[in-house]
C-alpha cells in the first residue's frame, strides 16, 4: 500500500521554511561576523617605497598610472599583500572527514529513502 | 503548452512552457557564466601569480568539459525541470536531490548577489572617474535584483530572449577588447615580464591554489539542464546548448587572461573587482572603456538574471515534490512561471549582496558549485550501472566513459584543497550546514514526501533493486 504522508498545516510549513533560513543564514553569516572567514592576505610594505623597489618596471609604472594611482607609497599594500599558505594537517584531515563523511551519510540514508521509492514504484524485489 | 489533465479524479495541473532552443540553452548557460570573465576569476591570479592563474583556467577548462559531458548525458535522458536535482531523485534517492538542489539555490543565488556587488562595485568605479568618488552602492544593487526578478517573474521566453541579447553583446565586448589591443589600439603596450620575473609568487603550491577561482571561469554552465522541461527538445537542445556553451567560454577565457595580464600588473589584477573594464582603462581608449562598461554591466545582468531563473527552478521542484512546502511549487497561472519561488529568493540574495564581501560571496558559490560537481561523479557512475546503455534510450551518451568521471573527481578534490588553502573556516562551515540541513530533511521533513510520486520516468526498474 502507497505511503500516504501526513498533511502539514501553514504553522508547520512556516516553521519549516523559518528553520532553513536560519541555517542558511547562520552558517554562512556565522563566520563572517566572527571575523573567522577570509583569506589571510596580508600586506608587507615596505618603507620608502619607489616603483622600482616595488619591483614595477617602467610598462607596468604606465599602468599603475593608467589605473589612477601615480603614488607608489599608494600600490604599496597591494603589491606586497601575499596569502600565507601555511595550513594544519589537522584542519586538513578534520576538512577531509567532514567533505567525506557528509557524502558517504548523504548517499547511505538517501540509498535507504530510495528503495522505499523503488519499491512503491515498481513493487517489492522478488 | 497547453494545460494537461491529468488522470481522472485529478484536477488540472499546470505545466512550464515549451518554448526554447539550442540558442537559448546556449544563452542561459553562458549567460550565467560569461561574467566569471568579467569579474572574480582574477582572484585566482592573486591567489597563485600570472602563469597560475592561466594553469587554472585551462584545469578549470577540463573540469568543467568533464561536466558538460557527464550533465549532457544524463540531463538528455532526464528532462525534468531542476536539472542534476531531478536526475539525483531518480539515480540516488530523495536525500541526495534535497541537497544537489540547495547547491543549485545556494550557488546561483550567491552568483546572483556578487553580479549585484559587482554592478553597484562598477557604477561607483565610473562614479569615480567622473569626479563623484563615493557613491552609494546599495540602491543599485537592489534595483539591478528586483528588475531582472520582475522580469522572470513574468515570462521565461521574454527573460531567456533578454539574456541571448545581452549576452551576445558581452562576448562581442571581449573579443573587440582582444582584437582592438592586438592592432595597436591601447597607448600602453601589452607587458608579460612578469611571466618571467615573478612567474611564480607562492611556488607550486599556487597553482593548486589558484584553482578555487579558476573555476569561477565557468561556474553555472551545468545551469542550461534547469531548464530541462521548457525546452522544446531536451535531447537535442541541451547538449548542443552545453557543449557551444563551453566551447564559448574556453575561447572568452583564455582571450580574458590573455589582455587582462598583459596591460595590468598582476598584483593590481589579483585583487580587482572589474578586471575587463580596468584592462580597457589602461588602454586609454574611450570606446573601449565605453564598450567594456556596458559588457561588465550586461554580462552581470545576463548572469543574475539567468541565476534568478536557475535558483527559482529549483526550489520550484522542491516545494512541488514536498522535499519544501508545497506552497512553493505553485505556478503563475498566466506567466506560467514559479512565482513564489522567485520573490521567495529574492530577500536571500539581497542579504548576501548587501552585506558580505565580493570573494567571501564567490567562494559560497563556488563551493556549493563544487559539491554539486562532485555528485555528478557517483551520479554518473550509478546511472549507467543501475540502466545499462541497452535498458533506455539516452538523448546523447558521453564517451570514454568512465574517464571523465575519474578526472573530474581528482580535479574536484584538488579544487577543496584549493580553497582549504585560505577560505577553510567557509569550507568546514558550509560542510556543517549540509550535514545538519541533511540531517533534519532525513528525518523530519521527508515525513511529507510521497515516496512513489519521486520516480516519474518512464524506465524500467534500476538494476539491483
Amino acid at each position: 500500500m502507497a505511503y500516504k504522508p501526513p498533511k502539514q498545516g501553514l504553522a508547520g510549513q512556516i516553521f519549516d521554511v523559518l528553520t532553513l533560513l536560519v541555517l542558511t543564514v547562520g552558517a554562512l553569516y556565522i563566520p563572517l561576523y566572527l571575523g573567522l572567514a577570509g583569506a589571510a592576505k596580508v600586506p608587507n610594505p615596505i618603507a620608502n617605497p619607489t616603483w622600482e623597489a616595488l619591483g614595477q618596471n617602467a610598462t607596468e609604472q604606465q599602468q599603475w598610472a593608467a589605473l589612477g594611482i601615480t603614488d607608489p607609497a599608494a600600490a604599496n599594500d597591494i603589491i606586497t599583500a601575499r596569502f600565507d599558505y601555511s595550513f594544519s594537517w589537522v584542519a586538513l584531515i578534520v576538512m577531509a572527514v567532514l567533505v567525506i563523511g557528509y557524502f558517504v551519510m548523504v548517499v547511505r540514508l538517501s540509498d535507504k529513502e530510495y528503495r522505499e521509492v523503488i519499491e512503491e514504484r515498481f513493487g517489492k524485489k522478488p | 503548452m497547453a494545460n494537461v489533465t491529468s488522470t481522472a479524479g485529478e484536477p488540472e495541473r499546470l505545466q512550464l512552457l515549451r518554448v526554447l532552443g539550442p540558442a537559448h540553452i546556449w544563452a542561459l548557460g553562458v549567460g550565467i557564466v560569461l561574467v566569471g570573465e568579467y569579474m572574480g576569476w582574477n582572484f585566482s591570479v592573486g591567489k597563485g601569480g600570472m602563469i597560475a592563474g592561466l594553469v587554472a583556467c585551462w584545469v578549470a577548462g577540463l573540469l568543467y568539459t568533464c561536466v558538460a559531458m557527464i550533465d549532457s548525458e544524463v540531463t538528455s535522458t532526464v528532462a525534468a525541470a531542476g536539472g542534476q536535482y531531478a536526475q539525483a531523485k531518480h539515480i540516488v534517492g530523495p536525500l541526495m536531490a534535497f541537497n544537489v538542489g540547495l547547491f543549485l539555490v545556494m550557488a546561483y543565488t550567491m552568483l546572483e548577489a556578487a553580479n549585484a556587488i559587482t554592478v553597484g562595485f562598477l557604477l561607483d568605479t565610473v562614479a569615480g572617474m567622473q569626479g563623484h568618488s563615493g557613491l552609494n552602492q546599495q540602491p543599485f544593487i537592489i534595483l539591478a535584483i528586483m528588475f531582472l526578478a520582475w522580469l522572470n517573474y513574468r515570462g521565461v521566453l521574454a527573460t531567456l530572449t533578454f539574456n541571448l541579447v545581452i549576452t551576445a553583446v558581452a562576448f562581442l565586448a571581449i573579443i573587440t577588447l582582444f582584437v582592438s589591443v592586438q592592432f595597436g589600439a591601447s597607448n600602453v603596450p601589452l607587458d608579460f615580464s612578469a611571466v618571467t620575473t615573478d612567474p611564480l609568487p607562492y611556488g607550486w603550491v599556487g597553482i593548486v591554489a589558484a584553482l578555487h577561482f579558476g573555476l569561477w571561469y565557468y561556474l553555472g554552465i551545468e545551469g542550461t539542464c534547469q531548464a530541462a522541461e521548457e525546452v522544446r527538445s531536451p535531447a537535442r537542445s541541451l547538449p548542443y546548448g552545453t557543449m557551444a556553451g563551453i566551447m564559448t567560454l574556453l575561447i572568452a577565457a583564455t582571450m580574458t587572461w590573455y589582455v587582462c595580464s598583459g596591460l595590468v600588473p598582476w598584483e593590481y589584477l589579483g585583487q580587482a573587482g572589474t578586471p575587463l573594464f580596468d584592462a580597457a582603462r589602461v588602454t586609454g581608449s574611450t570606446g573601449l572603456m565605453i564598450l567594456l562598461f556596458v559588457g561588465t554591466t550586461f554580462a552581470t545582468l545576463a548572469s543574475a538574471n539567468g541565476c534568478i531563473n536557475d535558483a527559482s527552478r529549483a526550489w520550484f521542484s522542491m516545494g512541488r515534490d514536498r522535499y519544501l512546502p508545497s506552497w512553493f511549487g505553485a505556478v503563475h497561472p498566466v506567466y506560467r512561471t514559479p512565482y513564489r519561488a522567485i520573490v521567495f529568493l529574492v530577500p536571500i540574495a539581497l542579504i548576501f549582496a548587501l552585506g558580505a564581501p565580493l570573494d567571501q560571496v564567490v567562494t559560497f558559490s563556488i563551493l556549493s558549485g563544487l559539491l554539486g560537481y562532485t555528485f555528478m561523479t557517483f551520479n554518473m557512475v550509478m546511472f549507467r550501472n543501475k540502466w545499462p546503455l541497452d535498458t533506455i534510450k539516452r538523448g546523447y551518451v558521453h564517451p570514454f566513459h568512465p574517464l571523465p568521471t575519474i578526472v573530474l573527481l581528482i580535479l574536484c578534490s584538488t579544487a577543496y584543497f584549493a580553497v582549504f588553502l585560505g577560505y577553510g573556516t567557509q569550507l568546514s562551515a558550509m560542510m556543517c550546514f549540509y550535514i545538519v540541513a541533511s540531517l533534519w530533511f532525513h528525518f523530519r521533513r521527508y515525513q511529507f514526501v510521497r515516496r512513489g510520486d519521486q520516480f516519474t520516468m518512464p524506465w524500467p526498474k534500476p538494476v539491483g533493486y
